[in-house]
């Protein structure tokens, strides 16, 4: 028995010997692990206020306990209903337009002959993707002025009259949000799927050729089957993130009259937690980590489903 | 010649339907051009064009009636330039923070040996599936007594998880382990080996990261909007949010008195220049990093 302890702790001093013989790397990860307790887990832990009246006086972890009182709140409150419909719809949308378009351009991209021609198309459509998002809404809102912008100019060209501004309507909200979004990343979002079309083998195209294949058969049955597990990464990613719809450019876009459509969930966290006469910070966290649970469910689902399908996964 | 073999080489002959189906992808791609590119063209056509032509609808992709008086009007305009100088401070110092604590953590994340290494690992990724959320994050740096501080700015974002995977993957396949060995046997400390081999070897990574970096930090808009609320400290996008989403245009910040009551009727005139004043940096940045693409961001995204 003292044998095998010694043997123990002669195993547990090599190990911590062996580990400060890199003192130095531990050294350097100290500073970001500092950052990321700091400013990550730190405000992880005081989410607990979802689950208190937190009050200025009392602070986070002196606040009274209220239980789910917080979350059954939103789950009753009346606009429940229309927050969850407007964020799922809007990155369903989203997802439903952006990677499929993202796809078809790197193929048709990388099956272009002209290598020149490849790498100038790139260089443009990437552009948009460097321009603010303010700056973005502002575009918009020039280029879709129904009177002095693009949109005014053309339409009227052709019928005669001016068309109805798009701004004030919450039927085309969803449209705008989600094309100026396509519009602004389509490019960019091709990147990781025209790199992994580079790496595929020359060998099968040239078997495929032989074989007789034409340039679009090679697409369906060389190119594509390439990329699908860069595809199956790309869609976890994004089912994991159908609940999070950045603030930014739905605030951005909000106003008076689209605000059935474009009241989203961060949106609401925010007009609740910071934006209101009496800011109700307890209340605003609990949709937040309502939002933030539903989110890390849905990624470690889609994560389980896709290795259990393709044996292609996060982690 | 087959090794010379290239899927798009013509000495096998092309047929027809090839041919055909090369004039589709051409104008698919082409047509896709003109879609980015248009609304791009029209601002910049109306920012090269008269106040007047513009409120009148008549500009489409040219400028009609060319002047400069919208740029003239921008350089008036006090608020513009503070957002600008402040912008730059954010995104030179931010980036540097960025990429100064990416690389302290990626490095020791890529060396195998390192005792904890899953565990750390799992530390920082897991604060890519989770956050505290909005108000949490503003409680803490409300304590930590950075509101309306140029630290706000820094601070929270020092680093992005996603970064530092791309880095530390780079430095894991593209830095071959027999270099730590030969250093090792010069006599070279784990920081030594870091300074002199690692950093100068990962110059292509380091460009990527510093570019997302740089981006994120001249287009960002929300820290600035929830933690300062002096405008001495406002970024250009916060300015820009006025101008452009608000139609706030503060004519008391013009210095020629002149052009102040001129404002209104210069309103939309502003607009277009200063859509292209703060647009061009990022984008003219951009073409001189894309060449390290090929070796920085593919091999991230498809390892992260």
């Amino acid at each position: 028995m003292p044998a095998f302890r010694k043997e123990k702790d002669m195993k547990l001093s090599k190990a911590i010997k062996k580990n400060l013989k890199n003192w130095q790397l531990y050294l350097f990860l100290l500073i970001p692990l500092a950052y990321i307790v700091v400013f990550c887990y730190i405000p992880m832990l005081g989410a607990q206020i979802a689950f208190r009246d937190y009050s200025v006086k009392d602070g986070i972890w002196g606040s009274k306990w209220v239980g789910l009182k917080n979350i059954m709140k939103f789950l009753d409150s009346p606009i429940f209903d229309s927050l969850m419909v407007n964020t799922l719809s809007l990155s369903l949308y989203t997802l439903a337009v952006s990677t499929p378009l993202a796809i078809i351009f790197a193929l048709i991209l990388n099956s272009l002959p002209s290598a020149r021609f490849r790498k100038t198309a790139q260089t443009i459509v990437n552009i948009p993707h460097f321009i603010s998002i303010v700056v973005l809404v502002g575009m918009m809102m020039q280029v879709f002025h129904s009177r002095i912008g693009l949109y005014g100019i053309t339409t009227s060209f052709f019928t005669g009259k001016y068309p109805a501004d798009l701004f004030a309507s919450p039927s085309a909200f969803r449209h705008m949000y989600v094309w100026s979004g396509v519009w602004q990343h389509f490019g960019w979002n091709s990147i990781i799927y025209t790199a992994a079309l580079s790496g595929v083998s020359l060998d099968l195209h040239e078997a495929a050729q032989i074989d007789g294949a034409s340039r679009f058969q090679r697409i369906l049955h060389v190119d594509l089957p390439a990329i699908r597990p860069t595809i199956t990464i790309t869609l976890i990613l994004s089912m994991g993130n159908v609940m999070t719809v950045g603030f930014e450019k739905a605030f951005l876009m909000q106003n008076g009259l689209n605000s059935s459509a474009s009241e989203i969930i961060s949106t609401y966290v925010y007009k609740i937690g910071l934006n209101s006469a009496i800011p109700n910070f307890s209340y605003s966290t609990a949709i937040g980590l309502f939002n933030s649970v539903i989110s890390l469910i849905l990624v470690t689902l889609v994560n389980r489903i896709a290795r259990r399908l393709s044996e292609t996964s996060l982690w | 010649m087959i090794r010379n073999f290239k899927p798009h080489a013509a000495h096998v002959k092309k047929s027809g339907s090839d041919r055909c189906f090369y004039m589709i992808c051409y104008s698919v791609v082409v047509l896709c051009l003109l879609i980015v590119l248009l609304p791009m063209m029209y601002v910049l056509a109306a920012s090269f064009s008269s106040a007047a032509a513009v409120n009148a609808g008549k500009v489409w992709l040219w400028p009609v009636d060319f002047s400069l008086k919208g740029y003239e009007t921008v350089l008036q305009y006090k608020s513009v330039w503070i957002g600008y100088k402040n912008t730059i401070i954010y995104t030179l110092c931010g980036t540097l923070i960025n990429v100064a604590v990416t690389m302290l953590c990626a490095y020791p994340l890529s060396r195998k040996e390192l005792g904890g290494r899953t565990f750390f690992t799992f530390l920082f990724s897991f604060t890519m599936l989770f956050s505290g959320g909005l108000i949490p994050t503003y409680i803490l740096i409300r304590d930590l007594r950075m509101i309306n501080t140029v630290w706000a700015m820094l601070l929270p974002g020092a680093m992005s998880v996603y970064n530092m995977i791309i880095a530390r993957v780079f430095i894991e396949s593209s830095i071959p382990g027999d270099l730590l060995e030969a250093s090792r046997l010069d006599g070279a400390s784990d920081a030594q080996y870091f300074f002199h081999v690692v950093l100068p070897l990962s110059k292509a990574v380091i460009a990527v990261i510093a570019l997302y970096y740089a981006v994120g930090h001249w287009n960002s808009f929300f820290n600035a909007f929830i933690y300062l609320n002096d405008k001495v400290l406002y970024p250009l996008q916060l300015f820009l949010r006025d101008i452009l989403v608000q139609n706030n245009i503060d004519s008391s910040d013009i210095t020629d008195p002149e052009m102040a009551a001129q404002i209104q009727g210069l309103a939309a005139q502003l607009k277009y220049p200063i859509i292209v004043i703060s647009t061009l940096p990022m984008v003219c940045l951009y073409p001189f990093v894309q060449k390290h693409f090929n070796k920085g961001v593919m091999v991230g995204s498809l390892k992260g």
